[in-house]
């Protein structure tokens, strides 16, 4: 497969950068469009409390079961056009690949059963864990964690998985302790230079079991990269301004995957999604204020400005004063799309995703990096060069700019300790040399090479 | 011995500046127990008061805590002859089938900046794994972290270990992660739950303030 290149935005007016459409909608087997026109709920959910063993495994099949019937039941009772269901494995699912098939199979034929008795359209999302992480340092192409992977991947997209998805991990072992530290010159090395050529590697592999299972190569998220700054930015541990530029920095990572066959919807998590959807025109998934149940985020309606479809992220099966979260989670999307869909129907689809922008993104720089025209500027700046390396780099520097920008114009208010992480961070982005071979250099002496295997990455 | 100058190094951060101070007052004689408590582990406690008060961050607290331990690893040899113990001990993992370590480092490092001696044994930790360490070291206390639904039972196991081994009342086990609560902690018989980092490391050195009163 060549890889794809992208050396211009798929859009040629911000105005045109809405919801629910995009330039290379995907169809899929069921005749449903993503990126057509219409923005669809995606639902996810997981396990209460309880074990995941092979002891277990009745049990959370019959709960896997329940959750499915309760969620394709209120779809059905609100009338939504369609939905995707996504089925993200725990750690032993994937581990042990038969135990997340035999639940995956549940999840498949009822949503087959409610399409073919009541006309209820709906997808499937498949997405195994990365578990190459479980061996530290990490083995990224062989061994048996990955031909787990391979294997419930292959199996799942045969069986009638519409798109394969991952958070995928190459490069989290040194970014882990890079992010605790806002150690932002790391954590370039760890999604420019590592994580962007596991992605190559990754989603080449991917694309081609989606070929020859007749599924969708869908996309990544940076999730153990963005989303953890963000998470403990909200927890005041971090700076934010520090996770707006890991935000921005994850976008040529994650377009790596559309180069090498990816065609979305990217997941849900990686709000690094908008980047994407501008510059490759495919369709995204992303979450915000009706993810609540899984994660706070400061960026709440923004995140729903551009979106393809809609998420929860995902909620355990607990039972709420109405009813299983899950089933709460389903209404709550599904009233979601129905406003946003019902606006684009009226001509107003502009005018909605600009009140979702306008009400977050003078609040917080994650919000603001998430602006449409913002949003141009930085994909302007990565498609200017092929080399991910580069393009991370370069996006880091334009997003500090930006960041600067917007202080002085006074559109983003920061308090003092925020503003003296932007000179930081900038100090820190100085010193990475522009050339990338003499970076990994610099950065193999300071690593040690317990913590990552630069074989692993074809370095 | 000028306090105020490695008081301020060790806030900055400054690993040079708080070497060059603990070693000139090791040349003037400075008591080892009063560099320790006044030089180094004092400032850390504003350091940490500063966090709690929004006026820094996590990276800000850790460069402080890497000077205070590039001074007190000068001191260390000092310990036995001056009469220092430590504040207290701690065996800190991610339970069985959970990766997960960030939330888990956090707590490390704000116990050690505490003046606690933490020996963090990793992640997916088997439950025998934390009673060997635990008893190896003499720890006061346990700390059990989860970030998964579906590992956060194995902490009830590794509690379950500790009372199989005949051990459990010898420590005070402390247990956190996402979606870890009180009443999980009331379940599963742990000590004590705590909702972040900073609230970890403060009930670890309370308590070992009052296990040391009492």
């Amino acid at each position: 497969m060549t890889p794809k290149q992208f050396t211009k935005l798929a859009y040629d007016s911000v105005d045109d950068f809405i919801y629910g459409s995009c330039p290379n909608p995907v169809t899929c087997k069921n005749g449903m469009v993503i990126g057509g026109g219409t923005i669809y709920p995606e639902i996810n959910f997981t396990l209460p409390a309880m074990e995941a063993t092979e002891e277990t495994l009745p049990k959370a099949k019959d709960i896997y079961q329940e959750i499915i019937t309760g969620v394709l039941d209120k779809a059905l009772h609100l009338h939504v056009p369609g939905l995707v269901v996504e089925f993200e494995t725990l750690p032993q699912y994937t581990e042990h690949p038969e135990w997340g098939i035999e639940i995956f199979k549940i999840l498949r034929s009822t949503m087959y059963e409610y399409e073919e008795k009541h006309g209820l359209k709906s997808v499937f999302r498949m997405t195994p864990n990365d578990l190459r992480e479980m061996n530290r340092p990490p083995i990224m192409r062989s061994g048996a964690y990955w031909e787990s992977m391979l294997k419930i991947f292959t199996e799942t997209a045969k069986e009638g998985a519409d798109f394969l998805s991952i958070e995928s991990t190459g490069g989290k072992e040194i970014n882990d302790e890079a992010i605790v530290n806002a150690d932002l010159r790391t954590s370039i090395f760890a999604l420019g230079c590592l994580g962007a050529r596991d992605m190559k590697w990754l989603w080449t592999n991917i694309s081609n079991i989606a070929e020859e299972c007749g599924s969708i190569s869908a996309g990544d998220s940076a999730c153990g990269f963005a989303n953890t700054s963000m998470v403990l930015a909200e927890q005041g541990f971090l700076p934010k301004v520090y996770a707006a530029v890991m935000r921005a920095v994850a976008a040529p990572r994650a377009l790596v995957a559309i180069e090498n066959g990816a065609v979305g919807p990217s997941k849900d998590c990686a709000y690094e999604n908008v980047y994407l959807k501008a510059i490759t025109g495919t369709p995204i998934a992303l979450e915000g204020k009706s993810a609540a149940c899984a994660h706070f985020s400061p960026i709440g309606n923004i995140a729903l400005s551009v979106a393809d479809t809609w998420s929860n992220e995902s909620v355990q099966q607990v039972k709420l004063l109405s009813g299983f979260a899950p089933v709460v989670s389903m209404e709550q999307l599904a009233y979601d799309c129905r406003l946003l869909n019902t606006a684009a129907e009226k001509g107003h689809a502009l005018l909605m995703r600009d009140l979702l922008v306008e009400s977050d993104c003078y609040l917080d720089p994650q919000a603001y990096i998430m602006k449409p025209d913002v949003v141009f500027e930085i994909s302007e700046e990565i498609v200017k060069t092929q080399d991910p390396f580069l393009r991370t780099l370069h996006t880091a520097i334009k997003a500090l700019d930006i960041l600067d920008r917007a202080v002085e114009n006074k559109e983003l208010v920061l308090d003092e300790r925020e503003e003296n992480w932007l000179e930081m961070l900038r100090d820190q982005v100085d010193e990475i040399p522009e050339d990338e071979e003499e970076f990994i250099a610099e950065m193999k002496d300071e690593l040690s090479g317990k913590r990552y295997l630069p074989e692993e990455y074809g370095i | 011995m000028d306090f105020e100058a490695l008081s301020t190094a060790v806030q900055k951060g400054k690993v040079k500046d708080v070497k060059n101070i603990v070693n000139q007052a090791l040349e003037e004689n400075v008591p080892v127990k009063e560099i320790l408590e006044d030089g180094l582990i004092a400032p850390m406690g504003i350091v940490g008061e500063n966090f709690s008060a929004n006026k820094i961050f996590v990276p800000e607290m850790l460069m402080a805590a890497r000077a205070m331990s590039a001074g007190v690893k000068i001191i260390e040899p000092l310990f036995s002859e001056s009469g220092i113990e430590p504040v207290g001990t701690v065996v800190i993992g991610t339970v069985k089938g959970d990766l997960h370590d960030i939330g888990k480092n956090l707590v490390a490092m704000m116990m050690r900046g505490a003046g606690l001696d933490v020996y963090d044994i990793g992640i997916d930790v088997p439950d025998e794994k934390f009673v060997e360490k635990a008893e190896e070291v003499g720890a006061d206390i346990v700390c059990l972290s989860a970030l998964l639904t579906t590992t956060m039972p194995a902490i009830g196991d590794v509690i379950k270990e500790f009372e199989r081994q005949g051990v459990r009342d010898k420590y005070h086990i402390m247990i956190g992660g996402a979606p870890v609560s009180q009443s999980f902690a009331d379940e599963v018989r742990a000590d004590c739950y705590t909702p972040d980092a900073s609230a970890a490391a403060e009930h670890a050195k309370e308590f070992m303030n009052n296990k040391k009163a009492s």
